[in-house]
C-alpha cells in the first residue's frame, strides 16, 4: 500500500508520446511487459483498459492495478546541409494508471480506470533550427472510465462504458522566422489550454473458445477535445504598431483518435502467449489550427494530415514459480505521419519495441509488477513541408533518430 | 522462445548503455566535412563596417552576433576551427561614447511615426560602449567600421588621442594592440591560418554616399592628402592591397578575398525616385513663367557665346509639367556662371545669379539619396511657404549623385576590382565575387528557402535600415557566398549557412 500512497502522490505530469503520433502505450504493466498485449488476457483489472469485458473471467472478487511508467525519450536531429544539430533535453514523463474491478454478482462486474493514453512532452533548446515550428510541447489526456461487464456464460461476455476524458496542452514556438525583438530574441507564442472534457465510450467483447483460447475485441471511440477558452502569450515582441501580437484567447482543437482492438490469447502449460492488433483511426488529426479571438491576428494552421495506422504485437509470459512470472515482448509500431509531414513536436517514425518484465506475488494478496520498453526508431530523412512564410512553403529538412527508456512498475492487489 | 528472451534481454542491455539516440553518421564526428586543403584552426577576419558586421547604420552585439566572419567561423568549427572572438559593442544601442560625449549615432530602428508611416529613426537612449575604454586580448574580427584600404596600414589609425581630430577610428582604438599598431600589424601578428579580407568599399562609398561632394582623387599617389569623402587612387589601392595580402598570408596562410560591388545599387541611392515632385497644372506653368528667362533667353545666349556647351544649355534646361516632376539641383560639376549673371548683359541680382548658378534640373541618369527623402518638399523658412525644396530651392549638390558621379564611383570599382582577382588567382587564394551576386540581388533577386532576396529598401531582406549595410539575413547569404568559394578553392566540404533563419530589420517604437 505504501507504493500506492506514493504513486498517487506524484502528480499527474504528461507523458511523452510512445506510438504514433501523441499515443502513449502504458496502460499496465503486466500487458506491458508483454509487448503491450493485453485484449485476449485475463490476469487484472488492466483488462478495464484492454478488454472491459474480460472482466467477467478475473478469479477474485476485487482487484486493484495502479502503476507509474518513467519515460526517458531522446529525440536527436541534425541537418548535415547547414550542421545543425540538436538534442532534444525533455523531462522525464510519468504516465500513470489506476484500475478497479469488482464482481457484484455472477453475471455483473463494476469497474472504474483512470489512465493517460495520450500525451507528449518534447523540449528542444532555445532558438534550436526549428523553434519556429516548435520549442516545447506538453499535451496530455486524462481517462476516467466507469466500466460494467456481462457475462453472458462461460464464452462470452460483453463490456464497457462511458469516458470522460480531461486534456491540458502547453505549446510554444518562435513566430516565424524574422521576427524579433530590439535585443535580437525570436518572438514566441505560447498556447496554454488546460481542463478541456469531452466524453467518449467504450465497447468490448471476449470470447473464451476453450479453456485456454481465448479472443478479444476492443473499441475506443474518438474524443474531440476542443479548447474554448485557452489563451496565447506572446513574448520578446517588438514594441510597433506593424505588429498585431497581443495576448488572446483562443480556440482550438486536438483529437483522440479511435482505436480498434483485436486480440488472441493461448495458454499451454505455464506459458501463456497473446497477440494484439491495434488499428487507430488518425485520419480525423488534418490540422492542428489556433484560432485566435484577437482578429488583427492571423489564424495559425499546421497541416498534420495523419493516416490510420496499425500495432503488431506479441507477448509471452511464464509461470516460473509461486513467486516469480516472467513476461516478455515486441511491437511494431507504424507511424501515423506521411513523408513530408514530419514535424517535429512528434518525430515519430516507424518504431520496432521490446518488453520485458516479471511479477513477484508477495504473500497472497500483492503482487509487485515490474516492466521495461525500449524503442528503437530508425534513423530517419525526414521533412515537415507545410509551413509557409509570405505564402511560400519553407520545408524544415533533416535527419532524426529517436529512442525511448521507460521503467516501469505497478502493483496488483486482489482479494 | 529461451532464446527470444535472451536476444530481448540483449538489446534491453546494449539500450541501457547508450541512452542518447546516436546517428550512424554524425554531423559532429570528425571528417564528417572536410577541410579540404585549407587549415582554419587561427582564422582571423580583417576588413571594414562589413566584416564587423554593421548593420542599421551602426555597430551592435546582435548584429556583430551576425557578421559574416562570426557566421563563417561556426561553420569553420566543424573543420577544425579554433576560437573567433569579436571586440564585441557593451550593447545593443549601437552608438557610441568618447570620454563620455556621444560621438557616433545609435542604431536605426523602422518607427511608425505620428502620421502613421514607418520610416526609418535612430534608437533612443545613451550608449555605453565608449571608445576610450579598451578591450584586452586579441580579436580575430579585425572589421574596423570606416576604414578605408589604405587605413589598414595607417600607424596611430587606433590611437585614442587621435578619434577626436578625426585622425582615428574609435572602433579600432577599442582594440588595437598599441597607440601606433596598425589593423594589418595586429592581424597578422596573430599568424593567421585561414584569412578573409574585404577592402576598398569605403574608398568609393563615402564618395557615392555623400552625393559626390568629394574629391575623385585619382593620379594623386599621396593618401595622407585625401579628404573623408575622396575616390581613392587605383594605383593606391593597388599597393595597399597587396601588401595587406602579402602581410596576412605571411609563411603561406590560405584565405579569402572579396570584390566590391557597384555600390549605386543599394537602397541608399535607389528608393527615392528623381521624379519625386508633384505638381498640378497650374503650379507647373507658373514655375515654367518663372523660369522662361532662364530658359529661353539666358542659355541659348550662354551657348551662343560658348560660356556653355549646347549640350550643357540642353541639360541646364529647367520644365515643370502636370504630375510627377524632377526636382531642382545644384551640380557643381556644372560650369558655374554666377559671376557672369550678375555681370552685363545679364544683371541679375546676386540671390538670383546664385541660384541659377549651377542649377539643372535632376534628371533620369542621376541618383537621389536616401536621406534627401526628409527634405525633399520641405520648407526650411517656415516665413516662406514658397521655398520648398527642389521646386523653389535647389536640392544641394551632396543630395544627388550624378551620371558623371556615377561614372568615377564605377571606374574606380572597376578598377579595384581588377586589383582584388588579380591577387586572388596570382595567390590562389578564394575568391567571392560580391558584385556579381548583388547586381543580381537588385535585378532579379536572389531565391532563398522563405522567398526572394531584393534590394528594395525595408522589404527586400538584403538591406538594414541604412539602405547600405545588409541586414543578418543579407550577411548570411554573403556568409555562403564565402563558404561556396573556399570550398570550391581548397577542396573543403564545409557546411552553409541557412539564410531564412537570420533576422531582417528591427520594428521598434521610441
Amino acid at each position: 500500500m505504501k507504493k500506492v500512497l506514493l504513486f498517487s502522490a506524484l502528480a499527474l505530469t504528461a507523458a511523452l508520446s510512445y506510438g504514433g503520433g501523441y499515443r502513449v502505450s502504458l496502460q499496465g504493466q503486466k500487458a506491458l511487459a508483454m509487448g503491450h498485449t493485453g485484449v485476449a488476457v485475463v490476469n487484472s483489472s488492466e483488462s478495464v483498459f484492454f478488454n472491459p469485458a474480460g472482466l467477467s473471467y478475473l478469479d477474485n472478487k476485487l482487484n486493484v492495478s495502479a502503476g507509474v511508467s518513467g519515460v526517458f525519450s531522446n529525440i536527436a536531429f541534425q541537418n548535415a546541409e547547414t550542421g545543425a544539430s540538436v538534442n532534444s533535453d525533455s523531462p522525464m514523463g510519468t504516465p500513470l494508471y489506476l484500475y478497479a474491478s469488482y464482481q457484484a454478482n455472477d453475471w455483473l462486474t463494476v469497474g472504474l480506470g483512470v489512465y493517460t493514453p495520450y500525451g507528449s512532452t518534447v523540449k528542444y533548446p532555445e532558438e534550436w533550427a526549428g523553434s519556429h515550428l516548435v520549442n516545447s510541447i506538453a499535451l496530455q489526456a486524462i481517462y476516467i472510465q466507469p466500466t460494467v461487464a456481462f457475462k453472458i456464460n462461460e464464452m462470452i461476455s460483453v463490456g464497457g462504458g462511458p469516458i470522460y476524458a480531461i486534456g491540458s496542452v502547453n505549446f510554444e514556438r518562435s513566430l516565424n522566422r524574422t521576427l524579433a525583438d530590439l535585443e535580437g530574441n525570436r518572438s514566441t507564442v505560447e498556447v496554454d489550454a488546460s481542463g478541456v472534457s469531452n466524453w467518449g465510450w467504450v465497447a468490448s467483447t471476449m470470447i473464451n473458445f476453450t479453456e485456454d483460447l481465448h479472443f478479444g475485441v476492443t473499441y475506443r471511440s474518438e474524443i474531440l477535445l476542443e479548447a474554448e477558452d485557452g489563451t496565447a502569450k506572446f513574448h520578446n515582441i517588438p514594441n510597433s504598431s506593424l505588429t498585431p501580437f497581443a495576448d488572446s484567447d483562443i480556440k482550438a482543437g486536438l483529437p483522440m483518435p479511435a482505436e480498434l482492438s483485436l486480440g488472441v490469447s493461448y495458454d499451454y502449460d505455464k506459458w501463456t502467449f497473446a497477440f494484439d492488433f491495434n488499428r487507430s483511426f488518425w485520419n480525423v488529426y488534418k490540422s492542428l489550427d489556433i484560432e485566435f479571438a484577437n482578429p488583427a491576428i492571423p489564424d495559425s494552421r499546421n497541416a498534420r494530415n495523419y493516416k490510420n495506422s496499425s500495432i503488431y504485437r506479441v507477448g509471452i509470459q511464464y509461470d516460473a514459480t509461486e513467486m516469480f512470472t516472467f513476461r516478455a515482448g515486441y511491437y511494431f509500431d507504424e507511424t501515423p505521419v506521411r513523408p513530408g509531414y514530419f514535424a517535429p513536436e512528434t518525430p515519430r517514425n516507424d518504431s520496432n519495441n521490446f518488453t520485458a518484465g516479471l511479477s513477484v506475488n508477495i504473500g497472497e494478496h500483492f503482487q509487485i509488477d515490474a516492466a521495461f520498453l525500449y524503442s528503437h526508431f530508425k534513423e530517419v530523412n525526414e521533412s515537415y513541408d507545410y509551413y509557409f512564410e509570405d505564402g511560400n512553403a519553407v520545408p524544415f529538412r533533416g535527419t532524426y533518430k529517436t529512442n525511448g527508456f521507460i521503467p516501469a512498475i505497478g502493483l496488483t492487489y486482489k482479494l | 522462445m529461451k532464446n527470444i528472451f535472451k536476444y530481448t534481454c540483449a538489446i534491453l542491455a546494449v539500450g541501457l548503455v547508450s541512452c542518447e539516440p546516436e546517428f550512424e553518421n554524425s554531423v559532429n564526428d570528425p571528417g564528417f566535412y572536410s577541410s579540404g586543403n585549407a587549415d582554419f584552426s587561427r582564422y582571423v577576419a580583417v576588413g571594414n563596417s562589413l566584416t564587423a558586421g554593421y548593420s542599421d547604420g551602426a555597430l551592435f552585439i546582435t548584429g556583430q552576433k551576425y557578421s559574416y566572419p562570426n557566421l563563417m567561423a561556426e561553420k569553420f568549427a566543424f573543420v577544425g576551427g579554433g576560437e573567433f572572438t569579436q571586440p564585441l559593442m557593451n550593447d545593443n544601442m549601437g552608438g557610441m561614447l568618447l570620454g563620455g560625449t556621444q560621438i557616433l549615432e545609435n542604431r536605426l530602428i523602422l518607427e511608425v511615426g505620428a502620421n502613421g508611416n514607418p520610416g526609418p529613426v535612430r534608437l533612443q537612449g545613451t550608449p555605453s560602449t565608449d571608445a576610450a575604454q579598451k578591450l584586452s586580448g586579441t580579436f580575430q574580427n579585425m572589421g574596423v567600421p570606416g576604414a578605408k584600404s589604405f587605413h589598414l596600414v595607417a600607424p596611430g589609425y587606433g590611437n585614442p588621442a587621435g578619434i577626436a581630430a578625426g585622425m582615428a577610428n574609435p572602433y579600432f582604438a577599442r582594440f588595437a594592440s598599441s597607440d601606433n599598431a596598425t589593423v594589418i600589424g595586429d592581424a597578422s601578428a596573430q599568424q593567421p591560418t585561414f584569412f578573409s579580407l574585404w577592402i576598398g568599399n569605403n574608398d568609393i562609398l563615402s564618395y557615392a554616399t555623400s552625393g559626390g561632394v568629394g574629391v575623385d582623387q585619382t593620379g594623386n599617389m599621396n593618401p595622407s592628402s585625401y579628404g573623408s569623402n575622396d575616390i581613392t587612387d587605383p594605383n593606391v589601392f593597388a599597393a595597399v592591397y597587396s601588401q595587406q595580402v602579402d602581410a596576412l598570408v605571411g609563411s603561406g596562410a590560405k584565405g579569402v578575398l572579396f570584390n566590391l560591388p557597384e555600390v549605386t545599387s543599394v537602397p541608399y541611392f535607389t528608393t527615392v525616385p528623381t521624379k519625386v515632385i508633384p505638381l498640378d497644372a497650374g503650379t507647373a506653368a507658373q514655375l515654367n513663367a518663372q523660369f522662361a528667362v532662364y530658359n529661353n533667353q539666358i542659355l541659348p545666349a550662354l551657348a551662343a557665346a560658348s560660356v556653355i556647351t549646347q549640350q550643357e544649355a540642353a541639360l541646364r534646361k529647367i520644365n515643370f509639367e502636370a504630375g510627377q516632376n524632377f526636382p531642382i539641383m545644384t551640380d557643381d560639376d556644372l560650369t558655374n556662371l554666377t559671376q557672369m549673371l550678375m555681370g552685363p548683359p545679364f544683371n541679375l541680382p546676386q540671390q538670383t545669379a546664385g541660384l541659377l548658378g549651377q542649377l539643372r534640373q535632376v534628371n533620369s541618369d542621376d541618383l537621389i539619396v536616401l536621406p534627401a527623402s526628409s527634405i525633399l518638399g520641405s520648407t526650411p523658412d517656415p516665413g516662406n511657404p514658397m521655398g520648398i525644396v527642389g521646386v523653389t530651392i535647389p536640392l544641394a549638390d551632396k543630395w544627388v549623385l550624378s551620371r558623371k558621379e556615377q561614372d568615377r564611383v564605377r571606374i574606380a570599382t572597376a578598377s579595384y576590382n581588377a586589383t582584388i582577382r588579380a591577387i586572388a588567382g596570382a595567390k590562389g587564394l578564394a575568391f567571392v565575387d560580391v558584385n556579381q551576386a548583388m547586381t543580381r540581388v537588385a535585378t532579379d533577386g536572389l531565391p532563398y528557402d522563405g522567398g526572394v532576396l531584393t534590394a528594395q529598401f525595408v522589404t527586400g531582406g538584403t538591406f538594414s535600415l541604412d539602405g547600405v549595410h545588409p541586414t543578418p539575413r543579407g550577411y548570411a547569404f554573403i556568409t555562403n557566398l564565402a563558404i561556396d568559394a573556399i570550398n570550391h578553392t581548397y577542396e573543403a566540404t564545409i557546411p552553409r549557412v541557412n539564410v531564412g533563419d537570420y533576422p531582417t530589420i528591427t520594428l521598434h517604437n521610441n
